[in-house]
């Protein structure tokens, strides 16, 4: 009843194939927009901008560059923080090493870099599949973060291997205060969801799903496999530079090579399987769940038990609770938040009716 | 047809071995444009492993392949899906977590000229392009009545339509030549007999060879106008059905012999 789509006939296909064929869909996702960029950086204050909002919206556009490898072309892989990092560091090159070069091509061409990247450690998917296949890109894992500490000329010698971000200005306009980081971010990953839901909707998105359920059989009816996985890292490996990049320059403002360990890796990989393979919109609920849970978590936990149990413990506990949730909430729905919204949405629907 | 013009697909001397055991031995036979050809025989006859080879899935040892004009040693998936083969396997293998609708457009894949790129970005080609892909596609579900399933996920329909969902498909190639392994295995008389009328249909009026396995000897007579039979791997009757009806080799291979 709130949900209805009664009435709403496509008569042209061009109108069946649009991003979101429903007006409640459309109005509700522009009113999102709007708030995201127009009320959000009046409302907000500082550390919501810098401590949540960015790292959340930065997660999720990381997810989505996986979710697009993994839960669209059915390609593991747990070298998310890898790619990751050779955005951040290429994009820091980039406008290091050109004189006046915008910030948001070097964002692009750090994304490229990463996506080359990600295309040479995906060849083995050529030959070898699911579970094997994390073993080539877990190489790129532990390869990419030495490289950058080894050789200082990827952080311009600096003694740790840091690298601060360049000056953010976009179009002459000063990007760097909290507020003007998040529009940046948010920006870009809006621009970018936009793509991928473009993406996977295509002739392209079509042929992953096809290699995901069942690759023989996208052989037989003409689908170039090798082609097709290729593709899918190299898009994948894009979505996590241009991540990487805005982690390290939008988020934290300076990273060292080991900001992009395994552990970023899979964090990454959490965020899809809470969120849901296979979907776009699952990439923002797993990042959010990510971000935010911990934090209600501890703002509980200090409400509650502030004062009774030392700070170390109650950071412990905080954890155990966290990862017993994850579990709890995988056995109840595997597939996801996206799938959990879906059937809200369903409901929704028919509601007052029982079906 | 006439007998001057040459056959659409030709198998000679093809053999097929699985490390030693010998699948196929020496299997020729010849397939007509535009007529239906049923492969029998009993289980573990070689029927599949043929039709695998004659797409390319599997590699035969010895002998040629000749479709439409061009001979091979080996055919290869991606090649011979280009070269307007299609086929339905006997274990449904339908892409589980994609629509109908979408299962039927990626068998349309190869009729794409415009880039990903054109397509991410909705310009260019694609827009126009897509719109042709759609028509095409809703022609085949409309032939296949499963207009209602359109935006169902396959994996969740029934099987008898899944069977319709991958035949459609596979004939949303547009393919001169349509393999199809046991596309009536696990189906009840209604709906063997609905397959069967789809099957007749589909080769009269686009004109499309159908090569198909089956069982039931009732639908083979009743549908296919060339009949080869194999049996241990080789091939032990081809002709007309009635021919190959009364050839006593065959009956013995499907009856049993006395002793």
């Amino acid at each position: 009843m709130f949900y209805s789509e009664a009435g709403q006939f496509s008569t042209r296909y061009a109108a069946d194939r649009r991003l979101f064929r429903l007006r409640r869909d459309r109005l509700g996702l522009g009113l999102l927009l709007v708030f995201a960029f127009a009320v959000v950086p009046q409302i907000g204050n500082d550390y919501w901008f810098s401590a949540i909002l960015t790292p959340f919206l930065v997660l999720s556009l990381a997810g989505l560059g996986l979710n697009l490898l993994t839960g669209y072309a059915g390609q593991l892989s747990l070298g998310s923080a890898a790619f990751m990092a050779a955005g951040a560091f290429a994009t820091y090159n980039f406008q290091l090493r050109i004189e006046g070069l915008p910030l948001l091509a070097s964002f692009a061409l750090g994304g490229v870099v990463a996506a080359l990247l990600s295309l040479v450690f995906g060849l083995p998917s050529l030959r070898i599949k699911g579970f094997y296949l994390i073993v080539s890109t877990l190489a790129a894992q532990f390869l990419v973060p030495w490289a950058l500490v080894k050789y200082g000329w990827f952080s311009n010698y600096n003694a740790s291997g840091v690298i601060s971000a360049p000056r953010l200005d976009v179009l002459g306009l000063d990007l760097s205060s909290p507020a003007g980081r998040y529009l940046l971010t948010l920006g870009i990953v809006v621009a970018l969801a936009f793509l991928a839901r473009n993406i996977v909707r295509s002739e392209l998105g079509r042929n992953w799903m096809a290699v995901r359920d069942m690759d023989t059989a996208a052989a037989v009816i003409g689908i170039p496999l090798a082609r097709t996985k290729l593709l899918a890292f190299a898009i994948s490996g894009f979505y996590l530079g241009v991540a990487g990049a805005l982690w390290a320059f939008t988020y934290l403002g300076t990273v060292e090579p080991h900001g992009f360990d395994l552990n970023r890796s899979f964090q990454v990989l959490f965020i899809i399987i809470i969120g849901g393979m296979g979907s776009i919109l699952g990439n923002f609920l797993g990042a959010a769940f990510i971000v935010l849970f911990p934090l209600l978590l501890s703002n509980l936990a200090g409400l509650l038990l502030g004062g009774l149990i030392d700070p170390g413990q109650l950071e412990n506990i905080q954890k155990m609770i966290f990862g017993a949730l994850i579990i709890v909430f995988l056995i109840r729905e595997p597939e996801g938040l996206a799938r959990l919204w879906q059937q809200f949405r369903a409901r929704l629907r028919r509601w007052p009716l029982r079906y | 047809m006439s007998l001057s013009s040459p056959p659409l697909l030709e198998l000679s001397h093809i053999s097929l071995s699985f490390k030693g055991v010998k699948a196929i031995t020496d299997i020729s036979f010849a397939v007509a444009r535009g007529e239906i050809c049923a492969l029998i025989g009993p289980n573990g006859a070689g029927k599949s492993s043929l039709l695998n080879v004659i797409n390319g899935v599997y590699q035969a040892q010895e002998g040629q392949i000749r479709f439409d004009g061009e001979a091979r040693r080996h055919m290869r998936p991606h090649h011979a899906a280009e070269r307007g083969m299609a086929r339905t396997f006997q274990n449904l293998a339908l892409f589980k977590g994609m629509t109908v609708l979408d299962n039927v457009l990626t068998g349309r894949n190869l009729k794409r000229r415009s880039s990903w790129i054109e397509q991410a970005l909705g310009v260019g080609r694609a827009p126009q392009e897509d719109d042709e892909q759609r028509r095409r596609a809703e022609e085949v579900i409309e032939f296949l009545n499963i207009q209602s399933w359109r935006q169902s996920l396959v994996g969740t329909l029934p099987y008898g339509l899944q069977k319709r969902v991958e035949l459609a498909r596979a004939l949303a190639a547009e393919p001169t030549l349509l393999l199809l392994d046991e596309p009536m295995a696990g189906m009840n008389a209604a709906e063997k007999k609905e397959m069967s009328r789809f099957i007749v249909d589909i080769n009269r009026e686009f004109g499309t060879t159908v090569v198909l396995i089956e069982h039931d000897i009732g639908v083979v007579m009743g549908i296919s106008s060339h009949v080869v039979v194999l049996d241990y791997g080789r091939k032990i009757g081809d002709g007309p059905p009635d021919a190959v009806r009364a050839n006593p080799e065959v009956v013995a291979a499907y009856l049993g012999t006395r002793h």
